[in-house]
C-alpha cells in the first residue's frame, strides 16, 4: 500500500518517543514526567459553562472565524495582557486549538520549497508541520548556557536565502527558555530587515516565573508581520476542548479563514462557550496554577541539581531540561535506564530535534508527593550510573 | 470503633508516628487505617482552622439560602452537586425549613462573590430565589474561639 501514500508524508518520521511511551503505557506504577499537559483539571466554572451552553441548546455551527463573543473577549484580553491590539472583525480567528492555527497559518503562507526557520529543541509537531506544507524547515540552535533563550546571531547564521518564516515558540517546550526584552528586539529588527513573517506561539506565556512575558508583536513594524498565536490549553488547563486562535493582519487572517472553512469548518461551540468564561472570569484561576507551578519549578530544580543533574531554573512553561552528560549516557540510554531501573518516565531530548541531544525533558506539571518522589528515584538511579571520579592523588 | 479514628475526633494535632505511640499500633498500621478510612470518605482531608479577618488578603464570606425546585428522580442532588464543586462554595447543605441549600460562600471581594450568585448561581434552572448574607465578623471558627488569648499554663508546675 505504501505507493499510495503521499511522498511528502510517507517520508515524514514517526515521532520518535512512540516506542518509548509504549513502553511505558504497558508498565505499571511508573511515575511519569513526560506528559505534556497539565494535572489540573479544567477549572470548575469553566467546565461549568459549557454544561450551561450544552443545557441552553448551543449546539449548532459558530461563524467560520468563531463567535464574536469569544473574539471580542480574546481582543480583550490580548490587548490587556500583550498590549498589542486587534480587531475582533477580520484580524481573529478562533482554531481547534494553537496545532491548528499552526498549519493554518503554514498552509496559508508557503509555496513549494519556501523555507522556515524555527529554533531547537522545539515542539515535537513544528518541523513536521512545515513538511506537511511542502515548506523545508531550517533549526536554528538553542544552548543549555544561556538558558535556552533564542540570540539573533543564530538566526543570522542558519538564515538562507528563501527563508519567508521565523517560529517562535517562548516561553519553549521542551526547554522552558524565554526571551529577555533586548533580545527578542534584535530577533524583530532582524525579521523586519530580512521581511520575514513571524509566527509567535505563545502557549505558555501565562506561565513565566521570573519575568515578565513580552510578545514580539509589540516592536516596531512587527505587528503587520507577526501571526500571533494562543489557545487555552496550558494556562486554563484546557487541553481535552482543543481551542485556540490566531491574531494577525486582515489579509493573512483571511487566507486562513479559507483552509479553516473548508477543512474544519469551525471550533466545537461547547469549547468556544467555555473559553469565553476563561477569558472573562478565568484570572484567579491562572494565578493560583502559575503559583502552583512556579513551587514545583523551584523544588525540581533544586533537587534535580543536588542529586547531580544540572538544571537551569527555565524561566517559563512547565518543563526542566537537564543535561544527562555527568551519567556518561545518551539521552535515550538515560530515559530508558530511568524508566527500567526506577519506573520513572522523562522523554529523551532528541525527540524534539537534534540539538537536545544529550537532555532529557521532564514535565512538573505533577503533585508535590509525586514530584519528591520521582527525584528521590532520579537521585538513586543518577547515583547507581555516574562514574566514581577518580581519586585525588593527595 | 477505629482507633485512629478515634484520634482524628479528639482533634489533636497528632503525626503519624505519635498516633502509633498513642494508640499502641505499629506507624504502618495507622497509615492503613488513614488510607482506609480516605476510601471510605469518612477521613475527607486536613485543613487548618485560620482566622483570615488578621490578614491583609481577607476573603469576603457569606451565606446563601437558595429555593429550587426538585427532580424527578435525584431530588435536588445533581444542582447542589453541581453548585458545590465551584471554588467559591466552602460548604453546602440541604436543609429543612423555608428554603432548599444552604450555601457558605468566600471570594477574594464582594464584587466578586455577587457576581457568583448572580452569574453562575440564580441562573441555574432550577434555582428559584436566593437570599444572600454576607458575614461581618467571626466570633467562633471550627470550634476556635477567635477573640480569646492563646492560654496560658494555669496550672502548676508541681502539685500534690
Amino acid at each position: 500500500m505504501k505507493r499510495f501514500i503521499a511522498r511528502h508524508v510517507g517520508t515524514l518520521p514517526k515521532s520518535g518517543i512512540r516506542d518509548f511511551f509504549e513502553i511505558v503505557s504497558k508498565m505499571k506504577d511508573v511515575i511519569s514526567l513526560g506528559i505534556g499537559e497539565p494535572d489540573f483539571d479544567t477549572p470548575w466554572h469553566i467546565r461549568e459553562a459549557a454544561i450551561y451552553a450544552l443545557e441552553k441548546g448551543k449546539t449548532h455551527y459558530t461563524s467560520n472565524l468563531g463567535l464574536v463573543e469569544l473574539r471580542r473577549a480574546i481582543s480583550a484580553y490580548v490587548e490587556a495582557h500583550y498590549t498589542v491590539s486587534y480587531r475582533p472583525d477580520d484580524e481573529i480567528i478562533v482554531t481547534v486549538g494553537v496545532s491548528e492555527a499552526i498549519d493554518l497559518a503554514l498552509r496559508a503562507l508557503l509555496n513549494p520549497g519556501d523555507k522556515v526557520l524555527y529554533h531547537q529543541p522545539c515542539y515535537v509537531s513544528y518541523n513536521p508541520s512545515v513538511a506537511l506544507a511542502h515548506g523545508v524547515a531550517i533549526p536554528v540552535p538553542t544552548r543549555a548556557d544561556d538558558g535556552f533563550a533564542l540570540n539573533v546571531e543564530d538566526i543570522e547564521k542558519a538564515w538562507q536565502p528563501g527563508c519567508k518564516v521565523l517560529m517562535v515558540n517562548l516561553p519553549c517546550n521542551p526547554t522552558g527558555g524565554t526571551c529577555d526584552r533586548a533580545r527578542l528586539e534584535k530577533i524583530a529588527r532582524f525579521a523586519v530587515e530580512k521581511d520575514l513573517i513571524v509566527l509567535s506561539d505563545e502557549i505558555y506565556s501565562e506561565l513565566v516565573y521570573d519575568n515578565p512575558h513580552t510578545s514580539i508583536t509589540v516592536f516596531p513594524g512587527m505587528k503587520e508581520r507577526t501571526i500571533f498565536l494562543h489557545g487555552f490549553s496550558k494556562a486554563f488547563a484546557m487541553t481535552g476542548f482543543r481551542i485556540g486562535y490566531a491574531c494577525g493582519p486582515a489579509e493573512l487572517v483571511d487566507a486562513m479563514m479559507k483552509i479553516h472553512q473548508y477543512s474544519m469548518l469551525c471550533a466545537p461551540i461547547l469549547a468556544q462557550e467555555a473559553a469565553i468564561e476563561a477569558l472573562t472570569r478565568g484570572e484567579d484561576s491562572v494565578k493560583s496554577m502559575r503559583e502552583q507551578y512556579h513551587r514545583r519549578r523551584d523544588l525540581v530544580v533544586r533537587r534535580l541539581s543536588e542529586g547531580g543533574l544540572p538544571c537551569r531554573a527555565p524561566g517559563g512553561a512547565f518543563y526542566v531540561f537537564p543535561s544527562v552528560a555527568a551519567t556518561g549516557l545518551s539521552d535515550r540510554d538515560f530515559a530508558y535506564g530511568l524508566l527500567k531501573a526506577q519506573s520513572v518516565a522523562v522523554v529523551p531530548g532528541t525527540a524534539f530535534g537534534e540539538n537536545g541531544r544529550g537532555f532529557v525533558r521532564a514535565s512538573f506539571a505533577t503533585g508535590y508527593d509525586q514530584l519528591v518522589e520521582a527525584c528521590d528515584r532520579i537521585e538513586r538511579f543518577v547515583n547507581a550510573t555516574t562514574p566514581c571520579s577518580a581519586p585525588s592523588s593527595s | 470503633m477505629n482507633p485512629v479514628l478515634k484520634l482524628l475526633i479528639e482533634g489533636g494535632h497528632l503525626t503519624t508516628a505519635q498516633m502509633a505511640q498513642v494508640a499502641g499500633i505499629p506507624e504502618a498500621e495507622v497509615n492503613r487505617h488513614l488510607e482506609q478510612l480516605k476510601k471510605d470518605r469518612i477521613f475527607l482531608g486536613w485543613r487548618p482552622v485560620l482566622d483570615l479577618s488578621r490578614e491583609s488578603a481577607a476573603a469576603v464570606r457569606a451565606v446563601i439560602e437558595v429555593k429550587m425546585t426538585p427532580e424527578r428522580g435525584g431530588g435536588f442532588n445533581r444542582l447542589a452537586e453541581r453548585l458545590s464543586r465551584f471554588d467559591e462554595v466552602e460548604s453546602c447543605y440541604l436543609m429543612s425549613g423555608s428554603y432548599d441549600l444552604l450555601i457558605f460562600v468566600s471570594g477574594p471581594s464582594l464584587q466578586k462573590v455577587a457576581g457568583f450568585v448572580s452569574e453562575k448561581l440564580s441562573t441555574l434552572e432550577g434555582v428559584l430565589s436566593t437570599s444572600t448574607h454576607f458575614m461581618l465578623r467571626s466570633y467562633k471558627e471550627g470550634s476556635f474561639l477567635i477573640e480569646a488569648a492563646a492560654p496560658e499554663a494555669e496550672r502548676l508546675k508541681v502539685s500534690p
